[in-house]
């Protein structure tokens, strides 16, 4: 671990500042993610700013019927609202499908957001990585890929966004609100958030140097029946082969995200219209411009598969 | 000076130059870091909290987890490094009464906080009802992730009673059940290579019947 210096902000503008004006700054929240990537020196921040005293740790209704989720409120808190529980339930078996209690008890709604791919050779710094050194190539593509994404990826990097919780986020409409250093807010839609990968795989959202995340916003429940199943190699405490979130209303009609298959949630709108028509439709739609790679090209036929089971559930 | 002090400042050393030469040919660091910590001088800062019902102060490299401190700063050595990644959970403790793996947190993100470690839960003459549970029921093999797996058992039932959910919760809005599938699933952040699980299940089971 290389030497940092470490400062705690008192205001989401000051932190902002903070970051945005020294550089190799980062903001540390939780500190699960990075931390970890921080030991291997696969970031290497020269100084951060912690953001755990601004007060963004609570969840409180809106005007329109929604949630405002500061920022800070952990995975553990956001997915036992009682709130979350009844109208957002999707959220709650999401974030709940995800890592494991201690991490969740750390973890933040914004960090959450902001979790770096889990791909094994952004990890093994012996070995070229777009993302982790811009230039150096991809040792995925002809590597071992499995695990790593099938569709939205580029001739750079094949990785995916490995969270769960954005998963439900995406489905649910989410709006992600930040605050920059010059102290102007703005509100980004979830949908717009994750960048896919394109040339620049090291660039993974659309927030500037120093734009601070202080809260994510829900707009009304949607109704309907909420699933979120999660396919893996182990039961518990795994990412995600493939994840299908989803809502389904009575009439058979309804939304689907799929995670664990692209450098974001992946959702397609013209592909869930057609859930009444069944999974099969659904993810041919979905998943039409799909580059899988040999290694994990079963990634389509198992979202089908996944999707499936929830729409005989849903009907059940 | 203690041995241990010694010790890291050596290691500082060998790190500085490594540092100092990848910043020539790589990455550009600030370079009045770099200087700083050429020249050995890390970012240290003052931290207070307490552990187990003491207050501590100490003075440390920004660097240092929470884990780290407690075993090589308060000789607290009960709680234990395994990965070092929050993969294994041999390091859990409770901060503010919540089970946290204390490798991926920095000690000075702590600043007035509780800790409780394997140590504050129990004594061999005065247990803590989960670890006579542990045990009589044989719930370890080599016992390296025994206090992570007796912290986190010990929060997993506060985290029921709490009405916290989990993956294999069927009704997310009717009351938790300490079952044995809830219990399991809310375990599965603490690995135990001897295998000891269903007697860790066992205890667990014996401790939440009360």
């Amino acid at each position: 671990m290389r030497a940092f210096t470490y400062q705690r902000a008192d205001s989401p503008a000051a932190a902002a500042q903070a970051v945005a004006a020294t550089k190799g700054a980062k903001f540390i929240a939780g500190g699960t993610n990075l931390l970890d990537l921080v030991k291997l020196e696969i970031e290497v921040p020269t100084h951060l700013v912690d953001v755990q005293d601004l007060g963004l740790d609570t969840i409180e209704e809106t005007d329109e019927g929604g949630l405002r989720i500061g920022t800070l409120v952990s995975n553990t808190a956001l997915s036992a609202h009682p709130r979350v529980r009844r109208d957002y339930a999707v959220l709650t078996r999401a974030i709940q499908a995800g890592a494991s209690g201690q991490l969740r008890n750390k973890a933040t709604t914004g960090g959450n957001l902001l979790q770096r791919t889990r791909c094994s050779y952004f990890y093994d710094t012996n070995l070229p990585c777009n993302k982790r050194q811009p230039g150096s190539g991809c040792a995925a593509i002809n590597g071992v890929s499995r695990q790593l994404g099938v569709i939205g990826t580029s001739d750079k990097c094949i990785a995916t966004y490995p969270g769960d919780m954005a998963v439900a986020m995406r489905l649910l409409d989410a709006v992600v609100e930040t605050v920059k250093s010059d102290g102007m807010t703005r509100s980004i839609p979830v949908a717009d958030f994750h960048r896919l990968w394109g040339d620049t795989p090291h660039i993974e959202t659309v927030l500037e140097p120093g734009e601070l995340i202080t809260a994510v916003t829900l707009p009304r429940p949607p109704g309907g029946r909420h699933f979120y199943h999660k396919v893996r190699d182990r039961r518990s405490y795994a990412f995600a082969l493939v994840s299908v979130a989803a809502v389904i209303q009575p009439d058979g009609t309804g939304r689907v995200a799929f995670g664990g298959v692209a450098p974001k949630p992946w959702r397609v709108e013209a592909a869930e219209a057609l859930l009444p028509h069944g999974a099969k439709a659904v993810v041919e739609r979905a998943f039409a411009d799909a580059r899988p790679t040999r290694d994990n090209s079963f990634k389509i036929p198992l979202a089908e598969r996944t999707l499936a089971g929830v729409i005989a559930e849903a009907r059940s | 000076m203690s041995d241990n002090e010694h010790f890291s400042v050596s290691r500082r050393e060998v790190m500085a130059g490594g540092a100092a030469t990848a910043a020539a040919t790589a990455i550009p660091v600030a370079s009045a870091r770099a200087a700083a910590e050429q020249a050995g001088q890390v970012p240290t800062m003052p931290v207070a909290f307490e552990v187990n019902g003491k207050k501590v102060e100490l003075n440390l490299d920004t660097r240092t987890t929470l884990l780290d401190t407690l075993r090589e700063h308060l000789k607290l050595t009960g709680t234990k490094k395994g990965c070092d990644h929050g993969q294994c959970g041999a390091c859990t403790v409770m901060v503010n009464g919540t089970r946290v793996n204390s490798c991926l947190s920095l000690a000075v993100m702590h600043q007035g906080d509780t800790v409780t470690t394997i140590e504050g839960l129990g004594t061999p003459d005065d247990l803590h009802p989960m670890q006579a549970a542990f045990v009589k029921h044989d719930g370890y093999q080599c016992g390296y992730c025994t206090p992570g797996q007796i912290c986190s058992a010990v929060s997993v039932l506060e985290e029921i009673r709490q009405g916290i959910p989990s993956h294999v919760t069927e009704d997310l809005t009717g009351t938790m059940q300490p079952t044995r599938d809830e219990m399991r699933e809310r375990m599965s952040g603490n690995i135990c290579r001897c295998g000891a699980y269903s007697n860790i299940s066992d205890a667990m089971s014996e401790v939440a019947e009360g």
